[in-house]
């Protein structure tokens, strides 16, 4: 698949402002968290969901048709993320709102916040992990990584801001985020091993000629097509390769040893960078049946 | 219920694209907006279409065979394409079983692409919505055409005749039965699509002539009785 990055920006921009929220609103159920860093958390989360959204639309034909994208949550995931994710942003305002209005936020509205904020991280994993004919992606381990991910980096962005407004929570969130990574790392890295050893599609399956040497040589157009566009990453296999490393490096390596020297706003800035190359990778390794049919030019 | 559907003769099919040529001036010329084409004229031209003909050389020279596939939209009974959708833009029609994209409600996400195992639908990029073949549905059931032409263009215009229409759900149908007697498949049926579509698959053809075929012994002008053969000689007018 090509790699659309206004999709790579929504989803690891919400999954971090989700993950943000529950790891924060999670240590405050046990610890005593400071008004000013709950209240960051929720302006920070509601940043974030912001950018995620608007990077979204750039993905759109007709982004001014877009409500019409709620009307069928019946049968897709897709609709339902487009009702979760607004609706998890106004269960954050109103809970950063009571809370800078009460002095503490309301454990009830956090409880909604953060069902909301679960509901969401499946219909996103769930938008990749319904489309059956995509092996890469159609599996469990698909929904458990947006999930997994998405809290690493939130812990992750949760130390860095506590860094900055409550000092003395710093150690708790590094603690949670190296442990979040550490289970990131091993499913994800799980995900990639598994992906690259599936076996590939044969031709021969997909037009139905019984022979062990099948060669295309016409694709009915020579310039290119929507086909040849949507479905291939177009860069060689040693660079997706490199993105590989470069997203387990950046996104999981680096980041748990900057956490464990504790300079947590640096680790989370090559945490998003990696996180970045880890979505471009999720596109590209998935492998489309169709492209089946369109192995050539001529 | 009915199913309309094409079925694809590969034995008859000679890669002409002539169905591919007949789509397109159709279907860019409906009321529902052209097919985009962006730099025609230029280095790197394309398209949107809802038809195409792909081309394969199957064995080692010179044990070779080629195989024309045309391949546009399935209008798969179970289509993956249609629960998929955010706008309920892609849906199928329950009386005939097309599927069809409503172009003023689609927002241009490409999800139903991505749920499509045979790459039928093609973002259009001067309308930014998803289109696809509509099995000429504008043309089925105009009641200004003869009856005889409310065929989709593409079996209209199929030189060769390997192009057939009908309905995959009536036994009697001109379709079902040559999906019924010569062994007609679907693509990649594993993945669960249920495409309506089918495709009749080649078959070993071999040339059988016999003697009597060569020398046209019932022919008045058969060989043996020609002037040359018993000693006739031109005549002057001839000459």
């Amino acid at each position: 698949m090509r790699p659309a990055f206004s999709v790579i920006f929504l989803t690891t921009l919400i999954g971090a402002g989700q993950g943000l929220f529950l790891v924060v609103f999670g240590v405050a159920l046990y610890e005593s968290v400071p008004r000013s860093l709950l209240l960051t958390t929720g302006v920070v989360t509601m940043l974030l969901l912001a950018a995620g959204l608007f990077a979204s639309f750039f993905h759109l034909g007709h982004p001014e048709r877009a409500w019409r994208a709620v009307t069928r949550w019946r049968t897709s995931w897709l609709s339902r993320e487009v009702i979760a994710l607004p609706l998890f942003g106004v269960a954050v305002l109103l809970w950063t709102v009571h809370g800078w209005w009460q002095g503490t936020p309301s454990p009830t509205l956090g409880w909604v916040a953060a069902l909301l904020a679960m509901v969401l991280y499946v219909c996103t994993g769930m938008i990749y992990a319904a489309i059956k004919i995509l092996r890469e992606w159609s599996h469990p381990m698909t929904v458990f990584n947006f999930i997994i991910i998405g809290l690493a980096s939130g812990a992750v962005l949760a130390a860095a801001l506590a860094g900055f407004v409550a000092e003395e929570l710093k150690g708790v969130f590094e603690k949670l985020a190296l442990w979040l990574l550490g289970v990131a790392l091993a499913s994800r890295g799980y995900t990639m091993w598994r992906n690259a050893s599936l076996p590939p599609w044969s031709t021969a399956r997909a037009i139905n000629v019984h022979h062990n040497r099948i060669r295309q040589i016409g694709q009915g157009a020579m310039g290119g097509s929507f086909n040849t566009r949507e479905f291939f990453h177009g860069q060689p296999e040693e660079r997706v390769k490199q993105v590989r490393w470069v997203a387990l490096g950046a996104g999981f390596v680096a980041p748990l040893l900057l956490l464990a020297f504790e300079s947590p706003a640096l680790a989370f800035l090559i945490h998003y960078a990696g996180l970045v190359a880890e979505r471009w990778y999720f596109f590209a390794e998935a492998k489309h049946p169709q492209n089946l049919y369109y192995q050539s030019v001529g | 219920m009915t199913q309309f559907a094409l079925v694809i003769d590969l034995n008859v099919c000679v890669g002409c694209h002539a169905c591919v040529t007949n789509c397109k001036q159709w279907n860019t010329s409906g009321n529902a907006g052209p097919l985009a084409d962006v730099n025609p004229y230029e280095a790197d031209p394309r398209g949107t279409f809802f038809n195409r003909v792909l081309h394969y050389e199957v064995g080692t020279y010179p044990e070779t065979e080629t195989v024309y596939l045309p391949k546009s939209c399935m209008h798969c009974e179970e289509a993956p394409c249609v629960p998929v959708c955010p706008t309920g833009a892609s849906y199928k029609r329950e009386e005939d079983g097309i599927v069809l994209v409503d172009y003023d409600k689609c927002i241009g996400c490409k999800y139903c692409s991505w749920a499509c195992p045979y790459g039928a639908r093609e973002y259009d990029e001067a309308r930014r919505v998803m289109t696809k073949c509509t099995l000429c549905v504008d043309r089925l059931y105009d009641p200004t055409l003869p009856e005889e032409r409310r065929k989709p263009s593409c079996v209209l215009a199929c030189p060769a005749g390997a192009r057939i229409f009908g309905d995959i759900h009536d036994p009697d149908s001109e379709a079902s039965r040559l999906i019924r007697e010569q062994g007609g498949f679907t693509l990649m049926p594993e993945l669960g699509a249920r495409p309506a579509n089918h495709y009749l698959p080649r078959k070993k053809r071999e040339l059988a002539i016999s003697e009597e075929q060569v020398e046209r012994v019932h022919s008045p002008t058969a060989l043996r009785s020609a002037p040359h053969a018993v000693g006739l000689k031109p005549i002057e007018e001839e000459l």
